[in-house]
């Protein structure tokens, strides 16, 4: 007998995602006697909820009038200093990345170099900009610099990486060529790598920048300067309406970057 | 090609003249630039305490050192806490993502000059704010706690997956699509069983990073008091316990790591 006489007569049914039927069992009653003792330790206190849901509509109809004027110095200063945090970290960030980053490619660096650069990059990407902000505050002190040095490590671990990686799949063909003239190990990373990976890095880099200035807009809840402080104060005091121009302000901000990234990547590539 | 006319010998240039004072200019803009911060940067630092900074940052290693290793016990609640954040804001923000991802899909959006744009400004806004400060903003709504921090990883999170999803709708096989509305399949039909099975992978896939990401956020929400083993951490950090602080820290650590193993492994499986 053939497959179609075992299947004709039966109406067909949608297989599953899973297919091994006790797996699928076993999959779907954990995750429900999961959610079962999640939601049993969460207790919401849905009074609260309840009350809170009139101060929720005033913040989102203070969106539709935010106020720009009345905190307009602070929120100028927690801005300008939030973007030169930004632009300080990410030059800094860009520049330690690239010498890593050619550590971290198998292709190019000798094993010791290479382990050293992944160890880097690996203690940069397990901690967090907010943890490393508050050790970085308690040791050189309140203001932008812990914060300038906190997006710094930060853009380290993430453009090291996936530098690296692009490194380490490029095109061996022309690297080989620039060897073959005669060329010396800085002249064959800059006429032979450099290159290949030049999109690529300045279109890593402008995500960074991107990246970084939304970092940059909490490290000033831990002191570590930026608009954080101010948009933190802004709600401690429930003033919706500031802190609604603050967030429109960040949007705006990384929108416009996102676009100006668009636009750059589309250039370069 | 760009060539330099040296004493009638031709040498090779990587650029003409005009390209080359293009970049110089650019360039010279670029350090202004970056002077200008780093002057804005330095001026409202205390050179005092940076000058201090290897005393205190040794002081702080000592007194963190070693960490007090029978606080764990006390720290079982918290993690267990965080791992719910993480997980149940996961699972909102999926269901939150799909539907604002199909609408934001060029090929399945309703309306594409009415709809499109919201789904996208929807999108780009829960992205563009940190989780710290939707915690904060709900915590001033209904109060600290996990719920906190439950909504507010599902809130930052729906960008995130519904972009990543509505790059996936819009990457799928038309013809496929096709042949299920050849059948005569109604709109929710061709979804489910056009469209629906070719994305499942990538939602399975997103759905994965994104709680990996969610476990790193979720354990620093603590911080502005939306629950976890942050409120630990910033208790510590209040009482200037460093030894319990360097030991939250190795538990996150921990939790990030096995974290991302497990979301590795698993994304391995899916794909």
């Amino acid at each position: 007998m053939s497959e179609v006489d075992t299947l004709i007569g039966k109406t067909w049914r949608k297989p599953s995602f899973i297919k091994r039927r006790w797996l699928r069992w076993a999959l779907i009653l954990g995750a429900l006697a999961y959610l079962v003792a999640a939601y049993m330790t969460i207790d919401v206190n849905w009074v609260r909820v309840y009350e809170g849901l009139e101060r929720g509509k005033k913040f989102v109809l203070a969106f539709t009038s935010p106020d720009f004027t009345s905190r307009s110095s602070d929120i100028y200063d927690g801005m300008l200093e939030s973007i030169i945090m930004t632009i300080a970290a990410s030059v800094v960030g860009i520049a330690i990345s690239i010498p890593i980053a050619l550590g971290a490619a198998r292709n190019i660096a000798p094993l010791p170099v290479y382990l050293i650069c992944r160890g880097i990059i690996a203690v940069s990407r397990a901690l967090q900009e907010i943890i490393v902000a508050i050790l970085l505050v308690a040791i050189f002190g309140f203001g932008p610099l812990a914060g300038f040095l906190t997006l710094s490590f930060a853009t380290i671990g993430f453009l090291s990486k996936l530098l690296a990686e692009d490194i380490e799949s490029m095109d061996k063909v022309q690297a080989e060529a620039i060897k073959a003239s005669g060329a010396k190990w800085t002249q064959w990373i800059n006429y032979g790598v450099q290159p290949q990976v030049m999109p690529r890095l300045i279109g890593l880099s402008i995500y960074r920048l991107d990246i970084n200035f939304r970092e940059s807009a909490i490290l000033g809840l831990v002191g570590a300067g930026g608009i954080g402080a101010t948009l933190n104060t802004a709600f401690d005091r429930y003033e919706y309406d500031t802190a609604a121009a603050i967030l429109m302000l960040i949007i705006l901000i990384v929108m416009a970057l996102e676009y100006l990234s668009g636009v750059i990547r589309a250039r370069v590539q | 090609m760009p060539v330099q006319d040296l004493k009638g010998s031709k040498i090779w240039q990587r650029r003409t003249g005009r390209e080359s004072l293009f970049h110089w200019v650019l360039w010279l803009i670029g350090v202004a630039v970056f002077a200008y911060c780093w002057q804005q940067i330095s001026a409202s630092t205390t050179w005092f305490f940076v000058w201090d900074a290897p005393r205190i940052a040794h002081d702080i290693w000592t007194r963190a050192t070693p960490p007090r290793w029978e606080y764990i016990s006390q720290l079982g609640k918290p993690i267990w806490d965080t791992l719910n954040i993480a997980t149940l804001g996961t699972i909102f923000s999926l269901v939150l993502a799909v539907p604002v991802a199909f609408l934001a899909a060029r090929n399945t959006t309703p309306s594409r000059f009415l709809i499109r744009p919201i789904a996208l400004l929807i999108i780009v806004s829960t992205r563009s704010i940190n989780s710290l400060i939707w915690a904060l903003l709900l915590i001033a709504i209904i109060g600290p706690g996990v719920f906190a921090g439950v909504i507010a990883i599902a809130i930052r999170s729906v960008g995130f997956c519904a972009k990543l999803l509505y790059e996936a709708i819009e990457e799928i096989d038309q013809t496929q699509v096709e042949a299920i509305t050849a059948t005569g399949a109604s709109r929710w039909q061709v979804m489910a069983y056009g469209i629906v099975p070719q994305i499942l992978p990538a939602f399975a896939g997103i759905a994965v990073f994104r709680w990996d990401i969610n476990i790193r956020e979720s354990t620093v929400l603590g911080l502005v008091g939306a629950g976890g083993i942050g409120l630990q951490l910033s208790s510590s950090l209040n009482v200037l316990a460093w030894p319990q602080v360097s030991l939250i820290l190795l538990v996150i650590l921990a939790a990030v790591v096995i974290s991302e193993w497990v979301s590795a492994k698993v994304r391995g499986a899916i794909i």
